[in-house]
């Protein structure tokens, strides 16, 4: 794709109808809550759109990111844009290696200044700089000078997020978030581990129509994406209010389909669109396997006890703490009764003795 | 660490021991305080079935009481029965007893405990307000009958508006449900809660003392 083309004529030239097109960008509306009547705005803007430059860091990561987003089922409208943006630099889809690489970084960052999207994922260690470098730089440098004229920044990951795994107890890199470390930009959180490809192509389209960041929840996500919990859009719901729950992985009630709640599933607390935009061509996504939501799209999963754990258990230490406090509780209720007893013998002792 | 991640970890770790050290405290000082010599030869030495037979027949109004507090006892029972099926039987309850006990039970539907918890609350409303209303019962409450009721009342409302996703995120609702359960955890030893605890025992020893002394209970 030529760099001034329009995203329009490529998807046309790479065979996609308008009415293909149309079906996308209604689709495209639709999941960002917007109003009916915004589907032609999202078309022409869409149609009309040049390439936007996209500057994309790995830091401390697995790659599930990058893997999620471009092997994830074949191709669509929504890889199609994924590819027709400018992807300027990342190191995992990238030809250029070395010094070439980091050329091109600096290259797009200049010719674009102020207009490109930054894209992270991974979290940046900040307890010693030497934990991740690339060519050399720490990816906290690398970081605050590629967003220093970025247009907007999205994390994509639980990682750049939150800090994700490398973030869990006891954290020995000392991993942060994009939004630890950058505030003066707006940043989009596209947590997952990994995210949702659709999340991420519907994130573009918002701003390739807009030119601005979608609306967000109080964590930074797309409230388009992650403003109903898993557990509010699961199919399993109904046999959570009848209380009707698997108890093993292969029980009756698991072969069943019922409810996980008790197998630790954490979509109660968890955002995300899983249940409802499905993973491989929405085909299934971790419920619908009979694995219970690990809640991988909120801060800290990791760290939120074990997976298998339900929700309602509670977080609290260990059982020993309140054996302690029942032996330190009936120790003092002992004491303090037989001490009532000797004063009041010692008491009525007295008392003889006076009237005696 | 979220609201919800302080009140599933240190607030339910803490408000539990404190409930657990508190209940064993006044239980074991209760119990052995009760020394008081006879005064006359005992009737009986060991009124052991006296005690217990009381426990059973005080679970009854005393006929010459019984049409002035027919209210109060048959709203007492519906209150109690209601708030045990929706605490014992709704399944995360089971689940937390669970982690506590290390052994679980049978839950009942969501909608039966709904409508238990609505009763339970609908009731304890009521026996509020007419405590709070009634000439007598407003004169022998004192402050720690209050904050019982509202230590019960919380879980109760916040529990409902849990279940239903109502007023804010789930997550949120839930903690603070767990953190009004925690409240009355710590206020259960030290206030009227106690009788949760100290109801059968009291019986007992009433029964037994009377019982000694050759009284009938």
């Amino acid at each position: 794709m030529r760099k001034d083309q329009t995203l329009g004529a490529y998807l046309f030239s790479q065979g996609v109808s308008r009415r293909g097109f149309l079906k996308f960008c209604s689709a495209t509306a639709s999941l960002m809550a917007l109003p009916p009547t915004m589907v032609g705005r999202v078309a022409a803007a869409l149609e009309n759109a040049r390439r936007p430059s996209v500057i994309w860091l790995s830091f401390q990561e697995c790659t599930g990111c990058t893997e999620s987003l471009t092997r994830s089922h074949a191709p669509t409208v929504e890889s199609l844009i994924f590819d027709a943006i400018s992807l300027d630099y990342h190191h995992t889809l990238q030809a250029a290696a070395g010094h070439g690489a980091e050329a091109a970084r600096e290259a797009a960052m200049e010719e674009n200044a102020g207009e490109y999207l930054l894209v992270v994922d991974g979290s940046i260690p900040i307890g010693n700089p030497a934990y991740s470098t690339i060519a050399g730089i720490s990816n906290l440098d690398m970081l605050k000078e590629s967003a220093a004229n970025a247009a907007a920044i999205i994390a994509v990951g639980t990682c750049a997020a939150y800090g994700g795994i490398p973030h869990a107890n006891p954290n020995p890199t000392g991993a942060v978030s994009v939004s630890d470390i950058i505030k003066d930009k707006p940043i989009i959180n596209v947590s997952g581990c990994p995210p949702i490809p659709v999340v991420i192509t519907g994130v573009l389209a918002h701003f390739l129509t807009f030119g601005s960041i979608p609306e967000l929840d109080e964590l930074g996500r797309p409230k388009a994406f992650f403003g109903q919990s898993i557990h509010d859009r699961c199919y399993r719901r109904p046999f959570y209010e009848r209380g009707q729950f698997a108890k093993s992985f292969d029980d009756e009630g698991a072969r069943q389909g019922w409810c996980l709640y008790e197998l630790g599933c954490k979509g109660p607390t968890t955002y995300n669109a899983c249940a409802t935009l499905k993973w491989n061509e929405g085909t299934s996504f971790p419920i619908g396997s009979g694995h219970g939501c690990i809640g991988c799209s909120e801060p800290d999963f990791w760290d939120k006890g074990s997976f298998y754990r339900p929700i309602a258990a509670g977080l609290w230490g260990s059982r020993d703490a309140l054996l302690g406090a029942a032996a330190a509780g009936a120790a003092i209720g002992i004491g303090t009764a037989l001490a009532a007893r000797s004063k009041k013998k010692r008491a009525n002792a007295a008392k003889e003795t006076e009237s005696t | 660490m979220t609201l919800l991640d302080f009140a599933r970890g240190p607030a339910l770790q803490w408000s539990m021991i404190i409930l657990v050290a508190g209940v064993l405290w006044r239980l074991g000082g209760t119990i052995l305080i009760n020394a008081k010599k006879d005064l006359s030869k005992a009737r009986k030495e060991h009124a052991v079935a006296d005690g217990l037979k009381t426990i059973a027949t005080r679970s009854l109004p005393a006929h010459q009481f019984e049409k002035n507090i027919r209210f109060q006892h048959f709203s007492g029972y519906a209150w109690h029965i209601a708030l045990f099926v929706s605490v014992l039987f709704f399944a995360p309850h089971i689940l937390f007893f669970e982690s506590v006990l290390g052994f679980g039970w049978p839950s009942l539907p969501n909608s039966i405990i709904l409508i238990t918890a609505a009763i339970a609350l609908a009731i304890l409303f009521a026996l509020l307000i007419r405590r709070a209303t009634h000439p007598v019962q407003r004169i022998i409450s004192n402050a720690d009958d209050y904050i019982s009721i509202l230590v019960v009342i919380a879980p109760l409302i916040t529990g409902i508006l849990a279940f239903a996703h109502l007023g804010a995120r789930y997550e949120t609702l839930l903690a603070v449900h767990l953190l009004s359960v925690e409240a009355l955890f710590v206020w259960f030893p030290f206030g009227k809660l106690m009788h949760t605890a100290l109801t059968f025992p009291s019986r007992y020893q009433a029964g037994s003392s009377y019982g000694r002394k050759g009284v009938r209970a």
